[in-house]
């Protein structure tokens, strides 16, 4: 009688702790997922201002340079790409896209006097070089967040439960080119006290 | 060898550990300097600990306040995006890459280059620079000090370094009573319960006095010690959010080759700055109650990076 108490015992505790490393790891696969996701928007509200303000540029332009359709018509046509583009790494592309057309659409500009004085122009020159560098912030805060959860659920007690509940890892979001170089940080030296 | 966490969570959960090791660590010091009081001035000894009380509402209240009084007195004043569109954008895209929120941003009209965040959280932090920093730094030096005065804020360096300054002011304000009390004999007065026992009185002033030194001593060496390690970190994590040390590392010498010091700077506002506004002379002792690590160490280790 004595002895069935204990085994009795030692299960339910054991089932305990199972149970309760089970739930710290789902929330932890969950919490990280909605952070993914957070960081995802962050680079949605940028995508969307960036082309949001393509119809307004591709106005000014037509007003000076009407005869520069070709380059008009592959901006609008980026952007619409972009705005249909449904997974990460599609919009990234389609982003990159709109990078390429908007930078030989500037290049264009430079033959018009008339068009490189006007404020308009100049005002949204300004805002889409500044967008870019945000999306360049947001991707790399985006990215970042993904390899942590990419990471979380193929690691080994993990692993299980990301397949019993299905977490799928994140696309990264790819630049066309490396602007800046990546930098190799080491902790070990600065932290030895 | 201690390895880094990379994401900005784990190393906010690791804070919050240090921070409440440092909290405990810092009660129990005050507790105890509040029994001592409690003694000196006579209390019944059951009664002695409850002086704490008025101590802690003292510290909650700095707590609170400590952020506006820092920025009130280095005079520094909020800009808008449209006063500093540049200072501002870059805030702004630091904020991003570091899935911060956008703190308050501050200027103050000196020409010494430097700059600093304070704040209890991200959702009630400021950057503040000094006027000298926008003129003299280029915007990927800019970029660099405001990416190390950021990762101060995402790493809630800000929040440890307040709730220390708080504290140890706090200990060196009983230290301060401590010894006034002990030697303008508050525990002399006629009526006290220690009447009899002269050994008593004695090891409790002897106790008092030490306390009244030791105390703050030991405030102040924690407090450095937290400050100089997390300048290196900030200066760390503050590289991986730009992928360009070198504008750090070269606003760092420009900072620190810059002859104007801050006037608004004091002993109370010096480890907040990201580099040492009051130029001392490096002495032994200098070095060990140094708020920030010598700035040479901290291009040499930007540049290795």
């Amino acid at each position: 009688m004595f002895v069935v108490i204990i085994v009795l015992a030692v299960l339910l505790g054991v089932v305990l702790i199972a149970g309760l490393a089970f739930l710290g790891i789902y929330n932890g696969l969950i919490r990280s997922r909605v952070r993914t996701n957070e960081a995802w928007s962050g680079i949605d509200v940028q995508l969307k201002r960036r082309a949001s303000l393509v119809p307004n540029l591709v106005e000014t332009v037509k007003g000076y340079a009407a005869h520069e359709r070709v380059v008009l018509e592959n901006v609008t046509r980026a952007r619409a790409a972009l705005e249909q583009a449904g997974s990460p790494g599609q919009a990234a592309q389609a982003d990159n896209a709109l990078t390429q057309t908007l930078r030989s659409l500037f290049a264009v500009a430079e033959n018009y006097p008339q068009l490189r004085a006007n404020e308009n122009f100049l005002a949204l020159q300004q805002e889409l070089s500044d967008i870019e560098e945000k999306i360049a912030f947001a991707r790399q805060f985006y990215n970042k967040n993904v390899m942590d959860f990419n990471a979380r659920i193929q690691v080994f007690p993990n692993v299980f439960i990301a397949h019993m509940f299905n977490f799928q890892p994140f696309e990264f979001f790819e630049a066309e080119e490396a602007a800046r170089e990546d930098v190799q940080v080491s902790f070990s030296s600065t932290t030895a006290t | 060898m201690v390895e880094q966490p990379v994401l900005i969570y784990d190393r906010v959960d690791q804070n919050r550990r240090n921070t409440m090791l440092l909290l405990v660590g810092f009660v129990a010091l005050l507790a105890g300097m509040s029994i001592v009081i409690g003694l000196v001035v006579g209390l019944p000894y059951p009664y002695a600990p409850l002086l704490i009380i008025p101590f802690l509402i003292f510290a909650l209240f700095s707590y609170y306040a400590s952020a506006n009084v820092a920025l009130a007195i280095s005079g520094a004043h909020e800009v808008t995006k449209e006063q500093e569109p540049e200072l501002y954008r870059t805030v702004e895209n630091l904020c991003i890459g570091a899935g911060l929120p956008m703190p308050k941003v501050y200027v103050i009209e000196d020409g010494s280059p430097n700059a600093f965040a304070t704040g209890r959280d991200p959702q009630h932090a400021a950057v503040c620079v000094t006027r000298g920093l926008l003129q003299k730094l280029e915007p990927l030096e800019l970029e660099g000090v405001l990416a190390h005065e950021l990762s101060h804020i995402g790493n809630y360096d800000i929040r440890v370094m307040t709730i220390v300054v708080v504290l140890v002011g706090l200990a060196a304000l009983m230290a301060d009573l401590l010894l006034r009390l002990t030697f303008f004999g508050a525990g002399r007065r006629p009526g006290n319960r220690d009447k009899g026992g002269g050994a008593a009185v004695i090891f409790i002033y002897v106790l008092a006095i030490a306390a009244a030194i030791l105390t703050p001593l030991i405030a102040q060496g924690i407090r450095f010690a937290v400050s100089r390690q997390r300048e290196y970190l900030a200066d760390a994590s503050g590289a991986l959010l730009t992928r360009y040390p070198e504008g750090l590392a070269r606003a760092l010498e420009k900072i620190a080759a810059d002859p104007d010091p801050l006037e608004v700077a004091n002993k109370a506002t010096a480890h907040l700055y990201i580099n040492n506004p009051l130029r001392e002379h490096g002495s032994f002792l200098n070095n060990f109650f140094a708020t920030h690590p010598p700035i040479q160490d901290r291009i040499k280790l930007l540049r290795a990076m």
